[in-house]
Formats: C-alpha cells, structure tokens, sequence
C-alpha cells in the first residue's frame, strides 16, 4: 500500500510540473517534450491503477502518434523560438492575465469543492450496471463490454477518425505548379516504335543524340 | 494522506484540468499551445472517468475513454490542418495575428 502512495505522489507530481511547463515554456518543441513527458506518467498512473488496456492505448496513440505529430507540425512551420515571453504579447501588454487567472481559478475551486462533495452521496458509488470482474484481465473485460453493448459507439468512433483523416487530408492538399508527377497511363501505353530507335554508328564520329 | 483514494485522483484531474484552462488564457504565442492545452484538459477528463470506474467497479467508464481518446486525436489531426493552411496562408500563427473576424 505504501508503494501505491509513492508511486501516485511521484507520478502525479511529474504530471503536473509537466503540464505546468507546457503552457509556460518559452519553446514550442519543449512544450511538447512536456506534453509527451505528461502524457507518459498520466499512462502510469492508469496502469498503476488497473487500467492497464487504457494506460497502453494512451502511451501509443498519444506519445506515438499524437505528440509526434505536434512535432512534426512545430518544425515544420518554424515559430518554434519567440523572442517575447510567454504570456506577453506585441500589442496587449498582458491586459489578460487577471481575467484569465481569476476564471481559472475560480474553475480550480469549483472543482474542488465537486471532489470534496462526493463523499455526502454516498449511494452513487453503488449503482454500477456494469461491474468488474476480477478474475479475467482487463483488457479481456473492456473487450466483452465494447464489443457486444457498445459496438454502436464504437463504430461511431472509427467513422469519426475516418472523417478526421478526410477533412486533414482535404484541408492541407493543394495542386502544385512546376511539379513532376507519375503518369501511368502514358507510362504503360508506351510502344516501342516511338521510344526506341536505332542508329548505324561511324567510325571515329559516334553518334548524335538530339534532345 | 497516506491511504491514496478516489479524492486523490479527483484532484489531480482537477489541477491538470485548472492548467489546461490557465494555457489556454494566458497564451499569446501560437495556437499550437492552445490545441495542446486542449489535449491536457482531456486528459484531465480521462483521469477523472478511469479513476471513478475503477473506484466504483464500473468497466463503463474506461469504455468512455475510449470513445474520448479517439475523438481526441481525431481533433489534433483537424486543428493542426487547420493551423497548417493557416500559416501557408498568412505566414505567422501568432494569436494577435488572428484577427480576421474581428473578435
């Protein structure tokens, strides 16, 4: 029991320096190393908690696909180093901040007045439709639930990633100018009489190819 | 203290939550920060559903974040697009920059 404390105290509190550094450092790509450096120790404390399958997916669909493609897109548009600090705009000179810490932090204390409140209601925590059982693995459990009484939702949630990757694909595409592209149909209807010709070569004169 | 409950995790989806919405506010710098911003406070969300199935022995709430896992790189994908065409476009993604429907 001891070493589920230490463990939740040492990730939780990497998660949130990570995340504190993410919207405060003044470097893109540091911000998503920290993002990735987030997302890793919330998927511990998920495994350490016994969501094994879940911790799993968000090591790979987060810090395989999606930081990386953060990455990708950082580097790619160069705004990376800002001269100015974080929170500092050219034109507002900072006439934000109060307004934007004080519904922060009014949001921080409304839900913490919502963590404190569960415990009064205590029959919420008995009507669960759906209970686990502990003898099979999780992965096993969520697999039964998500494919038989939730395989609407489920389908529902692949036909949105294929309407994301439609909409991105359709959004970023542009027919460029100047371009050399593959044409396939007039590479297979090629014949040989008009690309191969053959030549009587002189002596000592060789053979001119005009082109 | 010591014994780690279902308060524990509440709160540390609270606090990641809390930051995501601080990113979002104080930020002038580019757009990329507010999409990662978004992405905490879904995480923030993830925490909470997990640790309340778990503590209630509920596998319906992992299915939920499942389903918020998905929409949530679906959405990456089309922010970061859209952030794309804009910088082709306008050549910064400054936040100050955006000003086109005068908001």
């Amino acid at each position: 029991m001891i070493t589920h404390t230490i463990f939740f105290y040492f990730f939780s509190i990497i998660a949130i320096y990570s995340a504190l550094m993410v919207i405060t450092s003044k470097n893109t790509v540091n911000s998503v190393f920290f993002l990735i450096l987030d997302f890793i120790s919330v998927g511990c404390l998920f495994i350490m908690v016994g969501a094994e399958f879940l911790g799993m997916i968000l090591l790979i669909v987060y810090v395989g696909a999606v930081a990386v493609l953060f990455l990708f897109v950082v580097m790619m548009l160069n705004v990376a180093e800002q001269k100015t600090s974080w929170f500092r705009g050219r034109v507002t000179k900072g006439t934000h901040i109060p307004s934007g810490l004080f519904v922060s932090i009014l949001i921080f204390l409304e839900l913490l007045v919502v963590v404190g409140g569960w415990k009064y209601k205590t029959n919420i925590m008995s009507s669960g439709s759906l209970p686990i059982d502990q003898n099979t693995t999780n992965t096993h459990e969520l697999g039964n639930v998500m494919y038989t009484d939730y395989v609407l939702y489920f389908q529902l949630s692949g036909m949105i990633l294929l309407l994301a990757m439609m909409g991105a694909i359709i959004l970023t595409y542009r027919k460029r100018e100047n371009i050399k592209r593959q044409s396939y149909f007039k590479q297979v209807s090629r014949e040989k009489s008009s690309s191969v010709e053959l030549k009587d070569a002189e002596f000592d004169k060789g053979v001119k190819i005009d082109d | 203290m010591i014994e780690i409950g279902l308060g524990h995790y509440l709160t540390l989806g609270a606090i990641i939550f809390s930051l995501g919405i601080v990113g979002i506010f104080l930020n002038r710098k580019n757009v990329i920060v507010i999409l990662m911003s978004i992405e905490l406070i879904l995480l923030a969300v993830n925490i909470n559903l997990i640790s309340f199935s778990i503590f209630s022995g509920d596998i319906l709430g992992q299915v939920f974040t499942m389903l918020i896992l998905s929409i949530a790189a679906a959405e990456a994908a089309i922010g970061l697009a859209i952030i794309v065409i804009f910088y082709r476009n306008k050549g910064s993604i400054r936040v100050e920059d955006i000003h086109q429907m005068k908001g």
